[in-house]
């Protein structure tokens, strides 16, 4: 996404073809929009108009109820305090994990590129590796690690989890970054007798500004989006909003209620998307330069 | 992988640099991550699928006993089938439409920028949401049948979401959805890259333009696809949360996959042997297709440059 101009053949004034790529292009626009379209007017609908009348079309009778029905009081179970209680605690996790999670991976990726640590690379090229290797391997050994430390099912259980499973995207992400700085710099920084954190913080990491915008794009959007994680180490008390979405629309006792579903649903993916609308092109360059995750 | 290789071949600087006491302790916990989880728990996992640990891991040794149940279990053959058959049409469709939504965004059009966050925004969103979303969208009552008919067509059924053969081609339209964003996004940038003379000369031989694209400028965006294969076929192995919101696993035991079956034998059927014998056979095929990738990327050439 370096270069910006467009580099297909010359544009004829509307002819057939031009006709045929824009219809193309507006197909594709309802096929990625319509879930979206219908998750909308669905969270503004009463049930009784989604029964009767068609899930595409706009609410006869506008209603906010769902959504303040999503918030405050859906059901997960016997507990009906609403989506909230996730959306909060989706926030005291996502904190401190984007927080520590790209200090570790700034730190380390900054130790990797300035300085010879004997077995350095060896242990990096594992971390690489390790970012391919699915979850399921690595997850009962770690709960029986975390249950034996008694931080199992705690908040700073799941925060330690985000952290060593970002590890490797992040410092993959600084190191390449750091990489590209000039070497003289960091030379020059020597001679003048800097030591490992002073030129850390004085030199390089006043530097990092923009590494650490793509970082916390990719960390916030990954964080809230987890699912996994979450379900395994978070505990009872601090599950996070995507698995109390899915308790709340999958679980539920008797009749659905779609229109409050996908409220709840439209409240969970709105951080997300509005970290992707707000950065633009820089949650392109987050997935561009460091989206080995999955 | 293009951000990986990167990675390797810059190399780090060639300096006089003396052991620094700081830089070994700032490596530390990254060192002890590396050594405790991606070593110790992946050797641990595998260890415990030759135990026979049921509720609670026990160290004896069974051989191959969880292997040999774990490919009579028609549960775990269905979810491998699945995923095989989930991998190739989502990777598949993934490519296909990301590349023409690229070509198609490539010719000039007006309100670029609007059509690329359209296709995009998908990709930001979790699969939890993801799923949700096209369970209802597909819902067999109330969604997409229900807009057919209600056009005129009576007799129109789609059913895919409760029908044992075609569940696994719902969680596929929500995969592609979901990630062909990411491919156009790749493309859009090689194409971005390809030489305007390679295009006015082309024009000048006559040779029109989807032969262009298909058999000239295709192959160029060569190391494009292969980096969005492997972040694609890094989110297979992975396909958990898709499947656990939108299908969770049925009707019946018609959409498994090998991560939740993973799952539900470690949390809820307390039957851990074979929970961790199924995590190794999933490893193990990771490493199938990664060590030709890794031999070729980088033992290789540095075996050649000595």
């Amino acid at each position: 996404m370096t270069t910006s101009a467009p580099s297909g053949r010359k544009p004829r004034h509307l002819t057939v073809d031009r006709i045929g790529v824009y219809a193309f292009l507006a197909i594709a626009a309802v096929f990625f929009l319509l879930p979206l379209w219908i998750m909308l007017m669905t969270s503004l609908k009463t049930m009784e108009e989604i029964r009767l009348g068609s899930i595409i079309a706009f609410p006869s009778e506008l209603t906010f109820e769902p959504w303040l029905k999503a918030w405050a009081s859906a059901c997960t179970g016997l507990d009906c305090n609403g989506i909230r209680v996730g959306f909060w605690n989706s926030v005291k996790i996502l904190i401190p994990s984007v927080a520590l999670s790209i200090a570790l991976g700034c730190v380390t990726g900054y130790a990797l590129s300035f300085w010879r640590v004997k077995g350095a690379n060896m242990m990096f090229g594992i971390l690489l590796l390790g970012a391919f290797i699915p979850y399921q391997v690595f997850l009962y050994p770690l709960v029986r690690i975390f249950a034996t430390t008694g931080l199992y099912n705690s908040l700073a259980c799941i925060v330690i989890v985000h952290v060593i499973f970002g590890l490797p995207v992040m410092t993959l992400l600084f190191r390449n970054f750091y990489a590209g700085l000039p070497i003289e710099l960091f030379k020059a920084a020597r001679v003048d007798g800097g030591g490992f954190w002073s030129i850390f913080l004085l030199v390089i990491l006043p530097m990092s500004t923009p590494i650490l915008i793509v970082a916390t794009i990719l960390q916030v959007t990954g964080i809230w989006n987890d699912f996994l994680f979450g379900l395994t180490f978070a505990g009872r008390e601090n599950l996070p909003m995507t698995v109390q979405l899915n308790n709340i629309v999958n679980s539920t006792q008797g009749e659905r209620t779609y229109n409050v579903d996908m409220a709840a649903t439209m409240l969970t993916a709105i951080v997300p998307l509005a970290v992707y609308f707000v950065s633009g092109r820089w949650f392109v360059r987050g997935i561009a330069s460091g989206a080995v995750k999955g | 992988m293009a951000s990986v290789s990167m990675a390797a071949e810059a190399a780090v600087p060639r300096t006089r640099r003396r052991w620094n006491a700081a830089a070994s302790l700032a490596l530390l916990p990254a060192a002890v991550i590396v050594l405790v989880v991606y070593l110790g728990c992946m050797v641990w996992t595998v260890r415990l699928s030759f135990s026979s640990s049921k509720l609670l891991p026990v160290l004896d040794w069974v051989g191959v006993r969880q292997y040999s149940r774990l490919f009579a279990n028609e549960r775990f053959l269905i979810s491998v089938e699945n995923i095989v058959l989930f991998g190739v049409l989502f990777i598949a469709g993934c490519l296909v439409l990301g590349f023409l939504l690229a070509v198609f965004i490539d010719q000039k059009v007006r309100s670029e920028a609007a059509f690329r966050t359209i296709f995009l925004y998908p990709y930001a969103m979790s699969f939890v949401v993801t799923g949700l979303a096209w369970q209802w969208f597909l819902n067999p009552t109330l969604g997409l049948q229900k807009i057919v008919r209600d056009l005129g067509f009576e007799s129109f059924t789609f059913d895919w979401l409760v029908n044992q053969d075609m569940v696994v081609y719902t969680l596929v339209i929500a995969g592609v959805w979901h990630g062909s964003g990411l491919v156009m996004c790749i493309l859009l940038a090689g194409l971005r890259g390809v030489d305007e003379d390679l295009w006015k000369a082309a024009r000048i031989d006559g040779i029109p333009t989807w032969r262009v694209y298909l058999s000239i400028v295709l192959p160029l965006l060569g190391p494009m696809i292969v980096t969005a294969v492997v972040l694609l076929a890094t989110s297979v192995v992975k396909l958990y949360d898709l499947v656990v919101a939108m299908t969770h696993g049925g009707p019946g035991i018609a959409s498994e996959v090998p991560a939740k079956f993973v799952m539900d034998h470690f949390f809820e059927r307390n039957n851990i042997g074979l929970a961790t014998a199924a995590a190794t056979m999933m490893l193990i095929s990771v490493a199938a297709v990664l060590a030709p990738w890794v031999y070729a990327r980088y033992i290789r050439p540095q075996g050649r440059r000595a």
